[in-house]
């Protein structure tokens, strides 16, 4: 959409489209709660993409364990926020009678900052790979995490195993707790609403960052690696430092986005951080246009909400009988999903909104 | 001694299938770059394929003998699992063949994806008992067992990689497939047509996928839509293990990664005193992937690659 965009109506759009997401969940909620815990996660999801963006889209490196990350921020608010802890170790009931809960300024940092620097632990020994390798030692490393969570509930009782973590609190700050409905007068904004506005903000910040990243020195560096790392570094970029830096800062959104999600569900478990979940990450940034950001974006709804809806749509028909119980909703979806990115690829090879080509590498006409 | 012998058949056994199944992933990325990530998922086509084959036979023919049906199924399986691999190239990879790298990576896990869900569809995602079709009577030796079926599948591996060495190093179609590997341009100039070895290349793969997963689905008994998954992981950890795109490195890769997963899951027990158990051994595969990237980045047999950017 080249003219809708332009320097007249810059402002009005903005406003536009900020006011249409402010009032979309309360249109939704109207529809019911599904559907605002849909977009809760649409958002979640778009956090996420948003990360592995900085790392796939901006970096060039195919990451393909990022729900590592997002497994790690939820695990560490898990840990931080339920009674788990309080109740397998004594000395942590003895020093806080009250039982462990964390606010949300104390997650949202250690979060980013933890899933950042096993960030930059797994990006230090793959510095010198590329490509494909790359690909599959991040996949190692995904498969690594969640192993270690299923398993480490003993000797120590850690993670709990495959029976997960429960009972992790809600959000409060300023003596709001977001897993109560708020009642504003007549009117009640239910707790998967309140949630819609953090994510939200949480997601309008991190486009921000990532906008201001793009169009700074450490993108331009980040793209130039992207491009050619050898040239990269013949023009004076420090590409360990930035590669680094890049899985880092890609990190440090899962992690975030995990901790958001480990109180928005209140249960972790291993099973949420499969391989799939990483190639739905991945699926998203590349379908929906890598390295630019509304592509990105587009990507992550839509992949997030096709299976909400796919399974409204098959309870509408009643699918599972009509089949002989050999279609429902959860596979209709992967079939979808499957099917969406073998013909979008096939279609569009650059994603559905891809970035404008422009700072690209010359394309090579033979 | 007897558990370290014991676990050095086991991991032959489960090596010779990892290196079946790394070849095709081999071959594949040494001549398109690309790893086949619906590589695992031909192979569980392939299992669920004789399954069904056993199962309708074992019905219809009751006394025929158990190594003629096994037989009959493989070779079904390997011309199922060929002509499926052969459309996916058409259909999924060849329009990607220029495109930005990373498309046909996805639409590799898209079709990894739909071949799972569609074999869930058909086959029901139940786990289904695999036929033992060979005597089940162990032979001992040196207080370690070996079964039959583990016997057929060190026989068929190698008979497998001596009939793949032939055509690759000693015919037309293996000249010329290993001329495209070097250079697909020059290759083409030279009179090869890239889209022919290109296509008998992904065949080649799919049968030996199939094979492997045949073997695969009568060693542990079950076969199931989700089986190709890990094997396939695994497989494509030994390719790289012994040097992607090198033919020997893929079979000492993924024999090496058998073995180092077996006799590391017989004693990491024992080690470390009962704290880490047996179920770390799905992810031996890859600690000794990121050990050996990043001490050897081109693999065991693998030579040291120019970047190309």
């Amino acid at each position: 959409m080249p003219n809708l965009i332009n320097k007249q109506n810059k402002y009005a759009v903005y406003a536009l489209s900020a006011l249409a997401l402010i009032i979309l969940p309360l249109l939704l909620q109207s529809a019911g709660n599904f559907w605002v815990r849909t977009a809760d996660m649409a958002l979640l999801y778009v956090l996420l993409a948003l990360g592995l963006n900085i790392v796939v889209g901006y970096a060039g490196l195919l990451d393909l364990g990022f729900v590592a990350f997002f497994a790690i921020g939820a695990y560490m608010y898990g840990l931080l926020a339920s009674p788990h802890l309080w109740e397998t170790f004594r000395w942590v009931a003895l020093q806080l009678p009250a039982g462990l809960h964390t606010p949300l300024w104390v997650v949202i940092p250690a979060a980013a900052f933890i899933a950042g620097v096993m960030g930059i632990l797994l990006g230090a020994p793959t510095l010198r790979l590329r490509g494909d390798y790359l690909a599959i030692v991040t996949l190692g490393f995904g498969e690594i995490i969640r192993v270690f969570l299923n398993n480490l509930d003993h000797p120590v009782n850690i993670t709990n195993g495959p029976k997960g973590l429960n009972q992790i609190d809600s959000i409060s700050f300023f003596g709001l707790n977001l897993g109560k409905p708020l009642k504003l007068g007549d009117y009640t904004l239910s707790s998967v609403t309140l949630y819609y506005y953090l994510f939200l903000t949480l997601v309008v910040v991190s486009v921000i960052i990532c906008h201001r990243l793009q169009v700074s020195r450490i993108g331009r560096a980040w793209m130039a690696i992207r491009e050619d790392e050898i040239a990269a570094k013949a023009m004076g970029i420090n590409t360990r430092n930035l590669k680094l830096l890049a899985f880092g800062m890609g990190a440090t959104f899962g992690g975030v986005s995990g901790s958001m999600f480990a109180a928005f569900q209140g249960f972790v478990s291993p099973e949420s951080f499969s391989l799939m979940e990483s190639v739905m990450i991945v699926a998203m940034v590349v379908l929906g246009g890598i390295g630019h950001l509304p592509g990105v974006i587009l990507g992550a709804v839509l992949l997030s909400s096709l299976p909400e809806v796919l399974r409204w749509v098959s309870g509408l028909l009643d699918l599972q009988a009509v089949t002989n119980g050999r279609l429902d909703a959860s596979i209709l979806r992967q079939l979808l999903i499957a099917l969406a990115m073998i013909s979008v690829m096939l279609m569009r090879p650059r994603g559905l909104w891809p970035s404008p080509e422009h700072g690209k590498s010359l394309q090579v006409k033979s | 001694m007897e558990i370290l012998l014991q676990q050095i058949i086991n991991g032959l056994v489960l090596g010779s299938m990892y290196a079946l199944i790394a070849l095709g992933y081999t071959m594949v990325y040494g001549i398109v770059n690309l790893i086949n990530f619906a590589h695992g998922e031909v192979l569980m086509v392939g299992a669920l394929t004789s399954w069904s084959i056993i199962v309708t036979m074992q019905e219809s023919m009751p006394g025929t003998p158990g190594w003629v049906i096994l037989l009959i199924a493989l070779l079904i399986s390997c011309v199922v699992a060929a002509v499926l691999n052969f459309a996916i190239e058409k259909v999924a990879y060849r329009p990607l063949r220029n495109s930005p790298k990373l498309a046909p990576l996805i639409t590799a896990i898209g079709m990894s994806i739909l071949l799972q869900t569609l074999a869930m569809i058909i086959f029901k995602p139940n786990y289904k008992a695999y036929p033992t079709l060979l005597p089940s009577a162990p032979i001992h030796f040196g207080g370690a067992v070996i079964t039959p079926t583990q016997i057929m599948i060190l026989g068929l591996t190698a008979v497998s990689l001596a009939v793949l060495m032939y055509l690759v190093n000693y015919t037309k179609l293996g000249r010329a497939m290993r001329a495209t590997a070097e250079n697909p341009r020059v290759a083409a100039l030279m009179g090869v047509k890239p889209d022919t070895v290109i296509s008998a290349t992904f065949v080649i793969g799919a049968v030996l996928a199939a094979i492997a997963g045949v073997m695969y689905a009568s060693n542990y008994g079950t076969a199931q839509h989700t089986m190709g998954f890990l094997p396939g992981l695994k497989a494509f950890t030994a390719a790289v293990f012994g040097g992607i795109g090198n033919l020997p490195g893929a079979v000492v890769g993924g024999i090496l990664l058998g073995l180092i997963e077996a006799i590391g899951s017989g004693y990491i027990g024992v080690l470390t005193g009962g704290v880490l158990g047996s179920h770390y051994s799905d992810i031996f595969a890859f600690i000794v992937l990121i050990i050996m990237l990043t001490l050897r980045p081109s693999g065991l047999l693998g030579e040291r690659v120019a970047d190309r950017a």
